[in-house]
């Protein structure tokens, strides 16, 4: 499967060559924010175009595949023992091809004083993102089952790869593979995505890669259910397994209930209520999750 | 129980083919005649596509818009146009332009007081022509 999606990937990523040849008259004309509103998704925890805990097939931004689109954003969790926060930017190029740059922070707070880390200490992790459309159009296909479908890849490194070795993870860096599948009942109002994810990823990948436990590569679940009030106002649901590969700490699987508001084509928030169950040494690490997105 | 949810299940996602009432819904004929009738009127301020309309017809446009609408939410109208890919074949239509078309059509049934699940319903039924009016 992960080879699959890489040579698969590989051969998408110079497809828009293609597209390529005609030249446009200005850059600037370049981002057309052609696409619907809503279309573009907002940004996923690791900034990949998506729902919140879900990466979704659709391109981010509001280019149409004549076009470019962008997307920044800043998502911010409260926990009741940690913090995180993620930024990132990504650009979407000819509704086809996504690449993705996000930094999350994890702050253990006072847990880092309890496992002798001291207060306040901080995991942080890059991830480097890449998606590609295969198939089928989310907005437009309405007249056929066939949802729109992208492969992906995220490439995470994380630091202080000693601790992490220490508490079990076999690596602070990893790549994640996934297939994404998102459709839009539009007659139902209704967006649906279905991911799998290859991934070795410990809590996203911010507790390292593989463990004692576990360390091969295993398929994960992430899925999203949105419904669309107005053009505006969406409220749904995701949900998120995740491997369970160090002794030292159980991990729970994730999900959350959301709310995204889009002001216009370049500003919209997303508000969730996000239970990420089990983190190292606390159980029931539920909370509030806000994102704010700005592009075109 | 698990026929239940498997027929709910079905009824949510079986094509709008058989709902006929949606022409009722938007508002029957006359409204719809309004919606298109809006429609034209917002393609035609639209700076984004108002050229295409250039050597159009506007009366003849509106009138067999009309038709068209009537008849794709399942009216008592019939379709007398060409198709749509005859009808826009040499435009060089892009995404960009579909799209604005979509805004302007929304913008007249939240005019004309269609709900937004409607419009959503009539909107599933319009969305496939992307693939013949979009050639560029």
């Amino acid at each position: 499967m992960r080879a699959f999606l890489a040579a698969g990937f590989a051969a998408l990523l110079i497809a828009p060559a293609a597209f390529a040849d005609e030249a446009p008259s200005s850059m600037m004309d370049m981002f057309d924010s052609g696409k619907l509103l809503a279309t573009g998704g907002v940004s996923s925890l690791e900034g990949a175009g998506g729902g919140g805990l879900a990466t979704w097939a659709l391109t981010t931004g509001y280019g149409t595949r004549d076009g470019i689109g962008l997307n920044g954003h800043a998502t911010f969790i409260d926990l009741p023992d940690y913090e995180l926060w993620s930024e990132g930017a990504a650009v979407g190029l000819f509704d086809r091809v996504e690449l993705s740059y996000d930094h999350i922070t994890f702050d253990t707070e006072k847990v880092g004083g309890l496992l002798g880390l001291g207060n306040g200490f901080k995991f942080d992790q890059d991830v480097f993102g890449a998606k590609v459309k295969v198939i089928g159009d989310a907005v437009y296909d309405q007249d056929s089952m066939l949802p729109q479908i992208a492969i992906g890849v995220q490439y995470k490194q994380t630091n202080h790869g000693a601790i992490l070795h220490a508490v079990g993870a076999k690596s602070d860096s990893g790549t994640d593979y996934y297939l994404a599948a998102t459709k839009l009942f539009l007659a139902q109002s209704l967006l649906v995505d279905v991911t799998v994810r290859e991934t070795k990823a410990n809590q996203f990948g911010i507790l390292g890669f593989g463990g004692d436990k576990h360390n091969d590569y295993s398929t994960q679940f992430e899925g999203s259910v949105a419904y669309l009030f107005s053009r505006q106002f969406a409220v749904g649901a995701e949900y998120r397994s995740k491997p369970d590969n160090l002794g030292i700490a159980k991990e729970d699987d994730a999900w959350d209930i959301f709310a995204a508001y889009f002001l216009d084509k370049n500003v919209s928030v997303t508000a969730a209520y996000l239970d990420l169950g089990n983190i190292v040494i606390k159980d029931h690490q539920h909370g509030a999750y806000l994102s704010l997105q700005a592009g075109l | 129980m698990r026929k239940l949810v498997l027929a709910a299940i079905l009824a949510t996602f079986t094509p709008a083919l058989a709902d006929d009432t949606l022409w009722q819904d938007m508002g029957g004929v006359d409204n719809l005649t309004r919606i298109a009738n809006d429609t034209a009127d917002n393609f035609l301020a639209d700076d984004r596509i108002k050229a295409t309309f250039d050597n159009t017809n506007i009366d003849r446009f509106k009138t067999l818009l009309a038709e068209q609408f009537c008849s794709v939410a399942g009216g008592p109208c019939t379709y007398t146009g060409r198709n749509m890919y005859e009808t826009h074949k040499g435009l060089h239509l892009t995404n960009m332009d579909f799209n604005a078309v979509v805004e302007d059509l929304q913008k007249a049934m939240d005019k004309d007081g269609v709900p937004f699940a409607t419009q959503n319903r009539f909107l599933a039924r319009l969305a496939p022509m992307q693939h013949d009016i979009v050639t560029k």
